[in-house]
């Protein structure tokens, strides 16, 4: 369905090719994972299915991509429009009309469709990603997972035979992506369409897939096989598969239920070794964050109601729920961005919202969802200098920190040239600069891959060993237990769970990380906790 | 007034209504309850007929699931006590009449959903009625009637999506443009000469080459009267207009377009979704300033986020021009080059048709050719624009239809605007009163009551859906 012919891509002005060598034919009715670092031409991969690279992107394509026999060369994305359809990272860049309906229409509107062709399959499209009762729903209303299954839905009804997803689960709680897996699952085994998608989160995915495409390093040729074998050569891999590779498990299991049926032994030998201490939290006396009874409205509505935190001094705590419970909301009233309508918010020692800027940015800082929001200047340079004259630092202190957190950041890139990674090194170092005891962080790991990930968990670890408070607001659940003292969940703008971080994600299976729901009922929560009681015996 | 059975047992009860309670209650407990819903609604549409049933052809109503509980609740005692006067007409119409009651049913305005939604253009149409009768008259009991009407319209058949709150914004314009020509009177004085003088300002020496320039000086009644009929004409052309874009989704209007400009409809239709992301990027930029540790507020800060949210929203449409690409914007079928030509042609000789007829129509000395070249020109652009859109491929999804209820909405305008220009002839001092000598307005009835004709749309046009946070409300309470 899908072939590459030797295909090289450089973009304009880059010295080295964003993608080379690339020899590819993925069958029809596949669902196609794309896998690899940050930074190895992912996206370019799949833009150069949907045409769009090099067409809309610009650069130099050599060889060939036929997509069900048309020839990207020959075919504009929009004549390929009604083979392929691609959903980007960000489903709000892709709405062009304002409600479902007409957004799932629109596409073959612009394709010319009959009108009771159009009519038929917007009702089949509505059953099929259980979007009925949305139809006529504003899209800026909807939740995220919501607004994915119409991204999805409204390239779907053009009945495209491929379809190409970047990273569809990265912004959703663990709930909606699940949501938004069963459709795609249900895409390929009903209809036989064939996916082709990218994503971070393999933990989600990799049990899905038919077929791995794996991008080790940049410019090195793709290789191709099943999941299973993919994933034991894999740079990045899922906590089942490291799980598996420390068992030394062959073939590798993908999924919790395989992997739990293999891990009875090793069930038997982590049940010789002692359980995991807590992680080691040595919370000082005084609270550095408080809030009583903490009560927040935007316009009418009440986005928070009761809420009772208290964060210590070397405590980490990870703020869980669904899209729009609250967790973000709880964190700008921690800095000031909104002021409480009932109950009282203390942080770092100062009230927030009554607080002058340049004074809370010594007591909080936050590094907010988008960490590009932090930057303004148009070198790394001049972004670290404006930081220092901000906090009132020592000239290079913000550099030095950029460098402790991740090295090997240039200084003269523009910061939006920066990887995701990268970025939010140069954003916490921002925010640190100023040495705010209380560190919160909104959705710190998004569009991370593994390695970047293990590097900020690295470096949160030191600060709260250093006597930070960190507060996490995160989907990630391996992220919260690899990382976190305890466990806030959110529901509704209510806590609806506190405790200790192995108590709270044991105890639902929704947040419970990959390597708990194999070793159940055994508190162990990821594979570094197992390493480490395994290391001794062997 | 809840018709909640909240203390079962007070009242008597059938079997099977308890069933059903139970059943419900169980399985569902959300859909049970909130009979006040449905109830409410019936009793405030005041459907007199017997049975809720035939008088409720909503397959989309909040609550799918009990409709039967809801079709009982007619017998229910607790019902019954909550709407009395409909459950007296119940009982009254119940032997009676099966017949008549479907047809009062029939007349009566459908709810609003995507199937039968008011053709925009009729909206338009019929605010476009009403600015026409507002700019013939500076009769103040007369405007404020026009705005009074169209109020009531809108706020009978508004909805509540985010283009219908726009109307609150055009309310406040008008009263801006108001209070500003009523300034401009106060401070630069006003060519009506006037007797009775309410203040007098410090009048500003001015150069003698400023001369007919007067900046303070006498304020007179008669200044201010006429100052305050002018601004009231102003703005009420202004609410007309927002009234329009409240009732009236623009993206729909914009989706009547020929094919030939659906391009340029696009683009404004997404111009329109932008603006809100721009907003959004300001709020969220001077957040993070705040962040930083610099100060979020003042006009310094919105100044300093400008550059980054430009950048955003230039990200974002390089982003939507690509998914727009890869879903089939602007793929065009193949047209002779013959056909292009004379598209081109046609259109650009049909404008400046146009443009000359208009010129010679309005200026007065071309009267007699203006009107024809005018109908020529029209002629040869909507030929060039049909004709054009044989170059786009695409097909529109469930177009708004042209029906009964768009024809009387528009008719209702058309002639509201036709009575107030008759009017004009008949009774011309009654609609332009003199500010000088002063008088006391007086109403004049025919031409009001021809501004009455525009309230029809108020009873005609489909009623929009209660809002559904409203009604998930009250339901989550009887829920509990």
């Amino acid at each position: 369905m899908i072939r590459f012919d030797d295909v090289t891509v450089t973009y304009e002005g880059a010295a080295e090719p964003a993608l080379s060598g690339v020899g590819l034919d993925i069958p029809e009715g596949e669902l196609c994972l794309v896998v690899g670092p940050s930074g190895v031409g992912k996206s370019t991969l799949l833009g150069a299915v949907s045409g769009l690279v090099p067409h809309f992107t610009g650069g130099l394509l050599h060889g060939r991509v036929t997509v069900a026999g048309r020839d990207t060369r020959t075919h504009r994305p929009r004549e390929l429009a009604d083979v392929v359809g691609t959903v980007g990272q960000d489903p709000l860049s892709h709405f062009v009309t304002d409600t479902v309906e007409d957004e799932l229409a629109y596409g073959m509107e612009s394709l010319g469709v009959a009108p009771d062709t159009m009519r038929r399959r917007v009702e089949e499209t509505l059953d099929l990603l259980g979007l009925a009762e949305l139809r006529d729903r504003p899209i800026a209303s909807l939740s995220g997972g919501q607004q994915q299954r119409v991204a999805i839905g409204s390239v779907l009804t053009v009945h495209p035979r491929v379809l190409v997803l970047d990273e569809p689960t990265s912004a959703l709680d663990p709930g909606a992506a699940e949501e938004v897996l069963a459709v795609l699952q249900r895409l390929v085994h009903d209809l036989g369409t064939t996916v082709l998608m990218a994503e971070h989160r393999l933990e989600r995915v990799v049990q899905y897939a038919d077929q791995v495409v794996l991008l080790p390093a940049p410019g090195v040729p793709p290789v191709v096989g099943t999941p299973a074998e993919m994933m034991a050569v894999s740079p990045v891999h899922p906590p089942v598969v490291g799980l598996g590779r420390l068992a030394g498990w062959s073939p590798l299991p993908l999924s919790v239920r395989d992997a739990r049926r293999r891990a009875g032994a090793l069930r038997d030998r982590l049940a010789a070794c002692a359980p995991p201490a807590a992680p080691a939290a040595a919370p000082g006396p005084e609270p550095l964050v408080r809030t009583e009874r903490l009560a927040v409205r935007r316009g009418r509505a009440e986005v928070l109601r009761g809420v009772d935190l208290t964060v210590r001094a070397g405590e980490t705590v990870a703020l869980m729920g669904r899209n729009g419970a609250g967790k973000s909301t709880l964190l700008s009233t921690l800095v000031g961005l909104h002021a409480p309508s009932a109950g009282t918010v203390e942080a770092g020692g100062a009230v927030p919202h009554r607080t002058r800027p340049a004074d809370l940015v010594r007591r909080v800082g936050l590094v907010p969802q988008e960490p590009r929001d932090l930057l303004y200047a148009d070198t790394v340079a001049a972004e670290c200098a404006a930081a220092d004259r901000d906090a009132g630092a020592e000239p290079g202190t913000c550099r030095a920190l950029v460098a402790a957190v991740l090295p090997g950041v240039p200084d003269g890139a523009h910061p939006r040239d920066l990887s995701e990674g990268q970025r939010l090194a140069l954003a916490l170092a921002v925010v640190l600069t100023a040495r705010p005891p209380v560190l919160l962080l909104d959705e710190p790991t998004r569009g991370l891959d593994y390695a970047a990930k293990s590097r900020l968990v690295a470096h949160l670890r030191e600060l709260a060993a250093a006597g930070h408070a960190i507060v996490l607001a995160t989907h990630d659940v391996e992220l919260a237990a690899d990382l976190a003292h305890r466990v806030v969940i959110l529901a509704d703008g209510e806590v609806v769970a506190d405790g200790p971080a192995t108590d709270v994600v044991l105890s639902s299976p929704a947040f419970a990380p990959q390597v708990a729901k194999i070793l159940a009922p055994a508190p162990w929560l990821t594979v570094a906790q197992v390493a480490q009681a395994l290391e001794p015996a062997s | 007034m809840t018709p909640d059975p909240a203390a079962p047992g007070t009242h008597p009860r059938t079997d099977e209504d308890a069933d059903s309670r139970a059943v419900t209650s169980g399985a569902t407990p959300d859909p049970a309850a909130p009979d006040p819903l449905p109830g409410h609604a019936v009793e405030a549409e005041g459907t007199g007929t017997p049975d809720s049933a035939l008088s409720r052809p909503r397959p989309r109503d909040a609550v799918a699931g009990p409709r039967g509980s809801v079709d009982r609740g007619a017998h229910d005692p607790n019902v019954v006590r909550a709407r009395p006067q409909g459950a007296a007409r119940d009982s009254a119409a119940q032997e009676e009449a099966p017949r008549r009651q479907p047809l009062r049913g029939r007349l009566r305005a459908p709810r609003a959903g995507r199937a039968n939604a008011l053709h925009a253009g009729a909206w338009w149409v019929w605010a476009l009625g009403m600015a026409t009768a507002a700019s013939r008259t500076t009769n103040v009991l007369l405007l404020a009637l026009v705005v009074a009407v169209a109020g009531y319209v809108v706020a009978a058949r508004r909805t509540d999506a985010p283009w219908a709150r726009s109307y609150g914004a055009f309310l406040r314009l008008g009263l801006v443009v108001l209070v500003i020509r009523l300034v401009f009177a106060v401070l630069l004085g006003s060519p009506i000469p006037g007797t009775h003088v309410l203040v007098t300002l410090p009048e500003v020496p001015l150069p003698h080459w400023a001369q007919g320039v007067r900046v303070g000086g006498r304020v007179t009644a008669e200044g201010v009267v006429f100052a305050l009929r002018d601004g009231m004409k102003l703005a009420t052309l202004l609410v007309c207009v927002g009234a329009a874009n409240a009732l009236a989704n623009p993206a729909r209007l914009l989706k009547s377009l020929p094919g030939a400009l659906y391009e340029a409809g696009v683009a404004v239709v997404v111009a329109m979704t932008f603006a809100p992301h721009l907003v959004a990027d300001v709020a969220r930029l001077r957040a993070a300033r705040r962040l930083r540790g610099r100060e979020d507020r003042g006009v310094r800060a919105l100044l300093q986020v400008g550059l980054p949210v430009l950048e955003g929203a230039l990200e974002r449409s390089v982003a939507l021009a690509a998914a727009m690409d890869s879903r089939g914007y602007g793929r065009t079928a193949q047209v002779p080059a013959g056909v292009r030509r004379a598209t081109a042609a046609l259109t650009l000789g049909g404008l400046l048709g146009v443009c000359a007829g208009t010129y010679a129509l309005l200026s007065a000395s071309g009267g007699r050719y203006g009107l024809p070249v005018l109908l020529i020109g029209l002629g040869a652009a909507v030929a060039g624009l049909r004709l054009g859109g044989r170059r786009s491929v695409r097909t529109r999804y469930r177009p708004d239809r042209w029906g009964v209820r768009a024809w009387l909405v528009a008719g209702s305008g058309a002639a509201v605007a036709a009575l107030m220009i008759a009017a004009t002839g008949y009774d011309p001092a009654a609609l332009d009163p003199p500010a000088y000598p002063l008088t006391a307005p007086a109403l004049p009835l025919l031409p009001a009551a021809g501004l009455l004709l525009g309230l029809l749309p108020a009873f005609v046009a489909p009623a929009p859906a209660p809002a559904p946070a409203a009604a998930a409300g009250p339901a989550k309470e009887a829920a509990r």
